[in-house]
C-alpha cells in the first residue's frame, strides 16, 4: 500500500476552523459572516475532494504526526471510509449553509453569529475525526462534535433547550468518557499502539484474551452513544429541540455517522474482522442492532411531532450501519458503508421539508400536515422520495444499501436478518407512507392557496433539499464511484 | 555563591518575611513591593536549581559544612525540584494578584502583615521540599501552617476565625503525629538524616517501633494533605480565606504536604516496606477513591463557589494520592503531572472565583448568569482551568489522569479504572454547574461595576489557565520531567 506524506488532511480540517473564527470575529455583518462560511464550506470540500483519486487508486495519505507524549499522537490518515464521511459531511454542509441562511432569517433567530461559528467548529472537528489515524486522535475529534454542537442544541436558551443540550451531554460525554477512554486504556495496554491498522491492532494477540477483548469491544460500543444504539438513544430525540438545520446536518449526518463511522472504524481497524469472528462477538451486536431497528421504529411510529418522528427514524436506521458492520461480512459492511452515505442525503432531505414546512407554514406536527403537499409541491414531492429511500424501495439509494446488507446476513450465514429487514420496511412504511399520503390527498378539497414556496428566502430552504433528494434518486443510477470507495474501505 | 543557592531559597523570604513588620511605616508601604521582589528572586533561584538537580540528579548542601548525618543536609532531586519550581511560580503569581485583590479583601494597615505571612507560608514549604533532614521536616511544617492559620484568620468575614480555629486544633494533632512519628523513627535507627534513616531503618523493619512512627506520620500528613476523611478541616478554610491565600493554599499548601508524605513512603522507607498486618497501599488507595467521588460529589450539591472548588480539591487530592498508592512508574509519573496539573489550574479557579467576587460581589453558582459576556476573560480562563482538570483531552489534565488509569490498569487494579473515569466525569458535572449559566443563560440582576478586574489580578488567571493547555499540548516536558522524578523516586533506572 502507497504512502503519501501531505498536509491536505490538516487543511481541510483547518478550513472550517478558520471559518469558524472568522465567523465569529464578523458577528454583526450578516452577509460577510456567512460569505466565510460559504468560502470555509467551499475550501474544504475542495481540499477533501482533491484526495479522491490518490485514493481510489488505493494509496494512503498521510500528515506528519504530533507526538504528545509518547503513545499519543496527532495524526491524520486518509482511507476511502474516512474520505466518504468527510466528503458527505463537507460537501452537505455547503446545502446545509445555503438553507441555515434562509431558516435563520425567516425564522429570525437570534445569536446567529454563534450558530454559525459552532456550525463550522463540528465540520471541522468531523474531517479530525473522519481522517484521524489513531484512537486517540478519534477520541479528541469524537469529544470535540459533542462539546461543538452543544451550543446548537442548547441554541435558543430556552428551559427546554438547556435540558435538552443537558441531556445531549450526559448521554455524550458521559458514555464515551467513561466507556470509550475504559476501552481505548485496554487497548493501549493490551496492544501497545493507539494506530487503526487494516486487520487490527491485537494480531499478535488472538483468542486467548478472549475476556479481556470482549469487555474492550463492549465498552467501545457502549462508548459510542452517538451511534444511538439501544440504550444509549434518548439523546437523539432530546436533541431535537435545535433549530432544524442543526437537525438536519448534525443530527442526521456530522453526530451520529460520526458514531457509527467510528464502530465501523474499531470494527475493521482495531479488531479486524477476522479476530471478532473469531471470538464470535459479532452476533450479540448484531442482535442488538436488530432490536434497535425494530424498536425504534415502532416508537417513531408513535410520534405526532414531526421531527420528533424523523430522529426515531434514524435511530432506526443507524442501526442498518451496526447491522452491516456487525455481520462482519465483506457485501454487509459495504452495504454499511453505502447506508451511511444513503441514509445522510435522503434524512437530510426529510429534515429539510421538515425545517421548510416550520418556517413556510408553522407547522410542526403530523397531524396539521393535511393538504400540504397540495400547497408546497416541491417540498413535498422530495419528502415522498426520500420517505421512500428510507423504506427501501427502487429506483432510490436506500434499496442499494439494504440489498448488500441482505446479501451480507446470507453471505455471513445469518439470513434470519433478512426478516429484520423486511419487517422494518414494513414499519418504516407504515410511518413514512401515511405523512405523504396525507399530504397530497388528504384534508378534503381546499380553494387554491398561494404556495408559500415562492420569493428568495422560500427559494433558499427549497433548492437544497431538492438537490438532495436529487442525489438520492441519482445514487440508485450511478452508484459506481460511491460503490468502489465502500468496497475499497470493506477490503480495510 | 551558586553553591549555596539552597539556603538562600528559603532564608530570603523567611528574612523579607520578619523584616516587613518591623521596618518603619514608609518601608511598610512597599511591603508588597518587597514581597514580590523576593518570591521573584525565589523564582530565579528554584529555576536554577531545578537545571542543575535535572542535570545532575541530586544537589545536596550541607548546613554550615556540616557533614550528614550530623549536620543538617538540604537535598534536591527531580522531584524536590519540581515542586520548587512549581511552588515559587505559583506564589509569584498569587503575589501579583494579591496587589489588587487584597486591598479589597483586607484593611490597609494589616497588608503588611499578610504579605509577612505570605512569605513565611512560601519559605516554611520551602524547606519542606528541600530539606534532607526529617526534623527540619518537622519544623518548617510548623512555619507553614502557623502562617497558614493566620492567612486564612485573614478572611473579611468572622467564619474566617472559626474556619482558622478549626485547621489549627487538626493541624496541630498532625503536627503532633509527625513529630512523635519521627520521635518513634529516632529511637529505631538514632539518626535524623533521611537518606540515613533509608539505609538504616531496614534493619528494624519487622520492629513495632518503627511501625508505629510510620503509622503516626502517614496519619499526621494524611491530615495535612486532607485526604479523605481527614479532609474536614479545607473547605470551611478554603471558603472563607481571602481568594488569594485560597489560591495559594491549594495550590502549594496541600501539594507540599503530599510531597512530604510521598518522601516518607518512597525515601525514608523503601518500597519494600510493606507491613503485613497493615495493608498501607489498599488502605491509601481505598481512602483515595472514596475521596474522589465523595469530594466529587458534595462538590456537586455546593451552592457556593469557593466551596466547590474546596471540595474539588478533595476530589483532586485523592487522584493525586491514589497514583502514590498504586506506585508503579506510569501511575506515579501520574500522580505528580496531576500535583503540577492541580496547583495550577486551582489557583487560576479561585483567582477567577475572587474576580467575579470583587467585581460583581456573586459568590453562588446561580449569580454566574451571563457572566460569560460581560467578563470574558474571566470566564475563559475559569472555563479552560475547569477543563483541565476535569481531564478533557488536549489539557493538562488528560494527560495526568491517562497516567493514573494506565497504571492502575498495568498494575491489574480494574476496579480503579472506573473510579478514575467517574470522578473525571463527576468533575465535568460539577464545573458545569458554573460553566452553563454563564454562557447560556440571559443576563442576571448582578451587574459588574466594571466589565472585567485590573490586569494585574486578570494576568495571572489567565496565565495558570493558558499552561493548563499548553502543558497538554507540549504534554512532552512535563510528562519526560515527571517521569525522571517518579523513576528516581522508585529507584527504577
Amino acid at each position: 500500500m502507497t504512502e503519501i506524506i501531505t498536509f491536505k488532511p490538516l487543511f481541510a480540517v483547518l478550513a472550517s476552523l478558520a471559518a469558524g473564527i472568522m465567523v465569529s470575529l464578523s458577528g454583526g455583518r450578516p452577509a460577510l459572516r456567512e460569505a466565510w462560511t460559504f468560502a470555509g464550506a467551499a475550501v474544504k470540500f475542495a481540499v477533501i475532494a482533491s484526495m479522491l483519486p490518490a485514493v481510489m487508486t488505493g494509496a494512503q495519505l498521510l500528515t506528519p504526526g504530533l507526538t504528545l507524549f509518547p503513545g499519543m499522537e496527532l495524526r491524520f490518515r486518509v482511507d476511502a471510509l474516512g474520505l466518504i464521511f468527510a466528503g458527505m459531511a463537507s460537501f452537505l454542509w455547503i446545502l446545509t449553509s445555503v438553507y441555515s441562511v434562509g431558516y435563520v432569517r425567516k425564522l429570525g433567530e437570534e445569536k446567529q453569529t454563534r450558530f454559525f461559528a459552532c456550525f463550522a467548529l463540528t465540520l471541522s472537528a468531523a474531517a479530525g475525526l473522519a481522517f484521524a489515524a489513531n484512537l486517540f486522535t478519534a477520541f479528541i475529534f469524537y469529544e470535540l462534535i459533542t462539546l461543538a454542537t452543544w451550543p446548537l442544541v442548547a441554541h435558543k436558551e430556552t428551559k427546554e433547550a438547556l435540558s435538552g443540550g443537558r441531556i445531549y451531554l450526559v448521554y455524550l460525554l458521559g458514555t464515551s468518557v467513561t466507556f470509550m477512554l475504559a476501552a481505548i486504556l485496554i487497548s493501549y495496554n493490551a496492544a501497545g499502539t493507539l494506530d487503526f491498522r487494516p486487520g487490527g491492532i491485537f494480531g499478535a494477540m488472538g483468542p486467548g484474551h478472549k475476556v479481556l477483548l470482549g469487555a474492550a469491544f463492549a465498552l467501545f460500543i457502549a462508548g459510542t452513544a452517538k451511534a444511538a444504539i439501544m440504550p444509549f438513544h434518548s439523546w437523539l430525540p432530546a436533541a431535537m429541540v435545535a433549530p432544524t438545520p442543526v437537525s438536519a446536518l448534525l443530527h442526521a449526518v456530522a453526530v451520529v455517522k460520526a458514531g457509527v463511522f467510528l464502530i465501523l472504524k474499531v470494527v475493521l481497524h482495531v479488531f479486524g474482522t477476522d479476530l471478532l469472528s473469531e471470538l464470535g462477538f459479532g452476533p450479540p451486536l448484531a442482535w442488538i442492532a436488530a432490536f434497535t431497528i425494530l424498536a425504534a421504529s415502532v416508537m417513531a411510529l408513535r410520534q405526532d411531532n414531526l421531527k420528533l418522528r424523523l430522529a426515531y427514524s434514524t435511530v432506526s436506521q443507524l442501526s442498518y450501519v451496526v447491522l452491516g458492520a456487525a455481520l462482519l461480512s465483506h457485501s454487509s459492511i459495504k452495504g454499511a458503508i453505502f447506508h451511511m452515505a444513503a441514509h445522510a442525503f435522503a434524512k437530510i432531505t426529510l429534515f429539510f421539508s421538515a425545517g421548510a414546512i416550520y418556517a413556510l407554514e408553522r407547522k410542526t406536527k403530523v397531524s396539521e400536515l393535511a393538504g400540504i403537499g397540495r400547497r408546497m409541491p416541491l417540498t413535498m414531492t422530495a419528502f415522498s422520495i426520500c420517505a421512500l429511500s428510507m423504506i427501501g424501495t427502487p429506483p432510490l439509494a436506500g434499496f442499494i444499501s439494504k440489498w448488500y446488507i441482505g446479501l451480507g446476513a446470507v453471505e455471513a450465514g445469518q439470513p434470519v436478518f433478512l426478516a429484520v429487514i423486511g419487517a422494518s420496511a414494513l414499519l418504516n412504511a407504515a410511518y413514512f407512507l401515511p405523512i405523504i399520503y396525507q399530504a397530497f390527498w388528504g384534508g378534503g378539497e381546499t380553494a387554491a392557496v398561494e404556495s408559500p414556496e415562492k420569493g428568495p428566502l422560500a427559494m433558499l430552504l427549497v433548492i437544497p433539499l431538492l438537490l438532495t433528494a436529487g442525489i438520492t434518486l441519482g445514487l440508485f443510477f450511478f452508484p459506481g464511484l460511491l460503490l468502489e470507495l465502500a468496497e475499497l474501505a470493506a477490503k480495510g | 555563591m551558586t553553591e549555596h543557592f539552597p539556603a538562600l531559597l528559603v532564608i530570603l523570604p523567611l528574612l523579607a518575611a520578619v523584616l516587613i513588620p518591623f521596618s518603619p511605616a514608609a518601608v511598610k508601604r512597599s511591603a508588597w513591593h518587597i514581597s514580590f521582589a523576593s518570591a521573584a528572586a525565589s523564582l530565579a533561584l528554584a529555576a536554577r536549581l531545578a537545571w542543575e538537580a535535572f542535570a545532575l540528579g541530586k544537589v545536596s548542601y550541607w548546613f554550615g559544612g556540616w557533614a550528614p548525618p550530623w549536620g543538617i543536609e538540604y537535598s534536591i532531586d527531580p522531584l524536590g525540584a519540581l515542586l520548587l519550581l512549581l511552588t515559587a511560580f505559583v506564589t509569584c503569581a498569587a503575589l501579583s494578584y494579591s496587589r489588587a485583590a487584597a486591598p479589597a479583601e483586607l484593611a490597609a494597615e494589616r497588608l503588611p502583615y499578610f504579605y509577612s505571612c505570605m512569605l513565611l507560608f512560601t519559605s516554611g514549604l520551602t524547606g519542606i521540599i528541600i530539606t534532607g533532614d526529617i526534623f527540619n521536616l518537622y519544623v518548617f511544617i510548623e512555619i507553614a501552617s502557623l502562617a497558614g492559620y493566620a492567612l486564612i484568620a485573614a478572611g473579611r468575614r468572622r467564619e474566617a476565625l472559626v474556619a482558622s480555629y478549626n485547621y489549627l486544633i487538626l493541624g496541630t494533632i498532625a503536627a503532633t503525629f509527625i513529630l512523635l512519628g519521627i520521635g518513634y523513627l529516632y529511637m529505631a535507627a538514632g539518626t535524623l538524616n533521611m537518606a540515613d534513616l533509608r539505609e538504616r531503618l531496614p534493619q528494624v523493619y519487622h520492629t513495632k517501633t518503627v511501625l508505629t512512627g510510620f503509622a503516626f506520620l502517614v496519619v499526621g500528613l494524611s491530615i495535612k494533605t486532607a485526604l479523605f476523611p481527614l479532609h474536614i478541616w479545607l473547605p470551611d478554610a478554603y471558603t472563607h480565606a481571602p481568594s488569594p491565600v485560597s489560591a495559594l493554599l491549594a495550590a502549594t499548601g496541600t501539594k507540599v504536604g503530599i510531597y512530604a508524605m510521598i518522601r516518607v513512603i518512597f525515601t525514608v522507607f523503601k518500597p519494600e516496606f510493606n507491613p503485613s498486618t497493615v495493608p498501607m497501599t489498599v488502605i491509601l488507595a481505598g481512602l483515595a477513591c472514596a475521596g474522589i467521588i465523595y469530594g466529587a460529589l458534595v462538590a456537586l450539591a455546593q451552592t457556593n463557589i469557593k466551596r466547590l472548588l474546596a471540595y474539588s480539591s478533595v476530589s483532586q487530592i485523592g487522584y493525586i494520592i491514589l497514583g502514590a498508592a498504586i506506585s508503579n512508574q506510569t501511575a506515579m509519573t501520574g500522580s505528580l503531572l496531576h500535583i503540577i496539573n492541580h496547583a495550577l489550574m486551582k489557583a487560576s479557579l479561585f483567582m477567577c472565583a475572587g474576580i467575579i467576587l470583587m467585581s460583581t460581589g456573586a459568590e453562588k453558582t446561580g449569580d454566574l448568569k451571563g457572566l460569560g459576556r460581560r467578563m470574558p476573560l474571566t470566564m475563559a480562563a475559569f472555563t479552560a482551568a475547569a477543563c483541565s482538570l476535569a481531564g478533557l483531552p488536549l489539557t493538562a489534565g488528560f494527560i495526568s489522569k491517562w497516567h493514573l488509569a494506565l497504571g492502575a490498569v498495568e498494575a491489574g487494579l480494574w476496579l480503579v479504572v472506573p473510579v478514575i473515569l467517574a470522578g473525571s466525569l463527576l468533575t465535568a458535572v460539577y464545573f458545569w454547574k458554573i460553566i452553563e449559566p454563564a454562557y447560556f443563560s440571559p443576563a442576571g440582576e448582578r451587574r459588574p461595576v466594571r466589565p472585567e478586574a485590573p490586569a494585574g489580578m486578570l494576568a495571572p488567571a489567565v496565565l495558570l489557565a493558558a499552561l493548563g493547555v499548553a502543558l497538554g499540548l507540549a504534554a512532552h516536558f512535563p510528562a519526560l520531567g515527571a517521569g525522571r522524578a517518579a523513576a528516581l523516586l522508585l529507584g527504577n533506572p
